[in-house]
């Protein structure tokens, strides 16, 4: 029972962490109906953004929580500047253009990030510095630590600070009116480039925090790192409904789950025939048959939800 | 170049192109002087989980080079200019026929590589197909060597002989009784982990649980969580250091007190670095003496650090030796053909900084030794050389 509890643990850590960054997928995809693919490499700029800061700081004898708070300033702030940029400069170029475009340059502007990210970090891995507090706790058998009691609490507190943002305010009913169609918008006196670009900043803060949560949990970055994790967190947005909040965060956390408990008894389950290595396949086919069923996602309706 | 005109740019040019067409098979000659050019070609992941150690070989390789540069090597009366083409193969199978490809294509009178050997094995076919002899530093799994090609060499110990040894070792020296094995998939991981696993229950221990990851995952916990229900002694992961970092640290995390145990993947400054604590205890294994037991292992790692200002992290000895053996096979046939070179190389007896290198009928290392290592107080030590011609126990 304790062991079935773990992977429990686990499959909510680990979903959390694709939650957190399948929010940012899902944001930009609602407005603009666009996958921002280079989202993963936003996310490791973030958290080599913050550990550069955080090295800087750790020598100043500040708090170490202080730190982190500086470092996740600094890295939201670049990651809002980059997320800028990428818009500006790879996809509101291509807004009218076939859908295919700006998903190729998502790819290529990724590409760009990631070696980037190579040249100024190097190639090796770097150890992130333990500024969050990570003692475990013994939870009827079962282990937690602090960092991943955070990183759930931050994901579910993210999900929804945004959820009201999009259904409580101006800013939020400016964004689902553009969702909705841009050029109605623009007549109602919505400047639709304006709230993109602020969409696209939100997101790459939000792709901030993911970073320095992942580089928390792991303790250890790498210009490596946004890739599966997009992946992943990716295939979570599609899960949940991608376009649709409450989604993203269902089908990351569906997604840790099915992973952490597919890899824990695939193998004991089928006597050995298949092991942990189909725990992918295994995921891939819950997303498949969610697809078939419901082909826009477990929440996905169209429009009516859109963020 | 820069003040040349246009038209004579374009001239020279096309000239370039036409005489690149034209030209004959093996080896390229720089067409104006007596220099002759031998090109060497190398391949290890320069992007990717893996790049840090994929640089490391290419900077071992590098530094050879640029070393037999200087000295002035003259084969065929000819003054020798080498000449390094360096390719990135993303630690990818399918990458690594691409890249064989290519350096086929230009022309290299050799082969330093692949750092893998899932990429290794892949691409000894091309190369074996066109003739062009290739001595990996690091590829150690069984089959690289055992396909019968004439063309394949490596000059570390492989998986048969190091997954023997750790094999017998957990169950024997740590009397491991129950054991839990993880392996990454790849060509080298699963290799090495049967090998393991071949030795251990020969030598009396029981297999409680065997798992999979793969070469780019972070997260370990569920397959963690999962052996932990079976109460293992010992924990065998067959992988790089990549995986072998957040393993150690989800293991600790997760309260498993069992040993853990990796082969050469293991063996690297990082993983002490970024596990910390947790990589305290850690036993892995390295092909070779340790290194300031290597005949020239110290003054090597002094030159190497001067130059990339950085520790080695692993297989950078094994490159440099690589490229030096390859050039002693030439200067012993006085040709870069690789026709006419290979069976030199065949046969070469040679003292690296890592060991003597002598070829078996194979292409493996003949008489190689493997270290066992733990981390003690956040450092490598060495508890135990075994095979080669090294002293037994070096406490």
């Amino acid at each position: 029972m304790d062991i079935f509890l773990q992977q429990i643990i686990n499959g909510l850590v680990q979903g959390s962490i694709y939650a957190l960054v399948a929010l940012g997928y899902t944001m930009v995809y609602g407005i603009l109906g666009l996958i921002n693919f280079a989202h993963g490499e936003v996310v490791m700029i973030g958290a080599m953004v913050a550990l550069s800061v955080s090295l800087l700081l750790i020598g100043s004898g500040l708090p170490p929580l202080l730190v982190l708070l500086i470092a996740l300033m600094v890295a939201a702030a670049v990651c809002m500047v980059l997320g800028y940029g990428i818009e500006r400069l790879a996809y509101r170029p291509l807004r009218n253009a076939p859908r295919l475009a700006p998903l190729i340059t998502a790819i290529g502007v990724s590409i760009v990030l990631q070696n980037l990210a190579m040249i100024i970090w190097g190639r090796e891995y770097h150890a992130f510095p333990a500024l969050l507090p990570n003692s475990s706790h013994l939870l009827a058998g079962a282990i937690i630590n602090e960092v991943q009691i955070i990183i759930v609490l931050v994901a579910t507190a993210m999900m929804a600070g945004l959820m009201l943002l999009v259904h409580r305010t101006r800013l939020g009913r400016a964004m689902r009116a553009v969702a909705e169609n841009p050029s109605a918008a623009a007549l109602m006196g919505v400047n639709p480039n304006a709230v993109i670009s602020i969409t696209f900043m939100m997101g790459a803060a939000l792709a901030a925090v993911a970073g320095i949560m992942v580089s928390a949990n792991y303790g250890i970055v790498h210009y490596y790192m946004g890739s599966i994790l997009g992946l992943k967190a990716f295939t979570a947005a599609v899960l949940g409904g991608i376009g649709n909040l409450r989604g993203a965060m269902l089908g990351g956390l569906l997604l840790g789950l099915i992973e952490s408990l597919g890899a824990g008894y695939i193998g004991d389950l089928t006597g050995g025939f298949f092991g942990s290595h189909y725990q992918d396949v295994f995921a891939f086919l819950v997303l498949i048959v969610v697809l078939v069923f419901r082909p826009a996602g477990l929440l996905g309706e169209r429009v009516a939800d859109r963020a | 170049m820069s003040h040349s005109q246009p038209p004579l740019l374009l001239t020279v040019f096309f000239a370039a192109t036409l005489a690149a067409c034209d030209k004959a098979e093996p080896p390229a000659t720089s067409p104006t002087t007596d220099e002759l050019l031998v090109k060497i070609g190398a391949s290890s992941p320069l992007t990717g989980p893996q790049a840090h150690i994929g640089k490391d070989n290419e900077n071992g390789t590098r530094m050879a080079i640029a070393e037999a540069n200087a000295k002035g090597i003259t084969l065929s009366g000819k003054k020798v200019r080498f000449e390094l083409i360096s390719e990135d193969d993303q630690a990818d199978p399918k990458t690594a026929t691409i890249v064989a490809q290519k350096l086929v294509d230009a022309k290299v009178s050799g082969i330093i590589g692949h750092l893998n050997s899932g990429t290794s094995i892949p691409a000894s076919r091309i190369y074996s197909d066109n003739g062009i002899p290739q001595i990996s530093p690091s590829a150690t799994a069984v089959t690289y060597t055992a396909q019968g090609f004439k063309t394949a060499f490596r000059v570390m110990a492989n998986d048969g002989q190091q997954g023997k040894v750790l094999g017998e070792y957990a169950a024997k020296n740590l009397a491991a009784g129950k054991i839990a094995v993880i392996d990454d998939r790849t060509a080298y991981g699963q290799g090495l982990a049967a090998e393991f696993v071949k030795a251990a229950l020969a030598s009396g221990a029981q297999i409680v649980a065997h798992e999979y990851t793969n070469d780019k995952a972070v997260d370990f916990t569920a397959v963690l969580t999962s052996i932990k229900g079976k109460k293992p002694d010992l924990v065998f992961f067959g992988g790089m250091d990549p995986q072998g970092v957040p393993l150690v640290k989800q293991m600790k995390a997760l309260r498993l007190n069992a040993k853990f145990m990796m082969g050469d993947g293991g063996y690297t400054p990082k993983l002490i670095e970024l596990a910390g604590a947790a990589a305290e205890g850690v036993y892995a294994s390295l092909p070779g003496v340790p290194p300031d037991q290597m005949p020239g292992g110290k003054g090597f790692s002094q030159r190497y650090e001067a130059k990339y200002q950085q520790p080695i992290q692993l297989y950078a000895p094994y490159c440099y030796d690589a490229v030096n053996v390859m050039i002693a096979a030439m200067q012993k046939a006085d040709s870069a053909e690789p026709a006419k070179y290979l069976p030199e190389l065949a046969k070469i007896e040679y003292d690296g900084v890592t060991a003597k290198i002598t070829f078996d009928q194979k292409g493996d290392l003949k008489g190689g030794a493997i270290t066992l290592y733990q981390v003690q107080q956040g450092k490598w030590q060495p508890l135990q050389t075994m095979g080669g011609s090294a002293p037994a126990t070096v406490h």
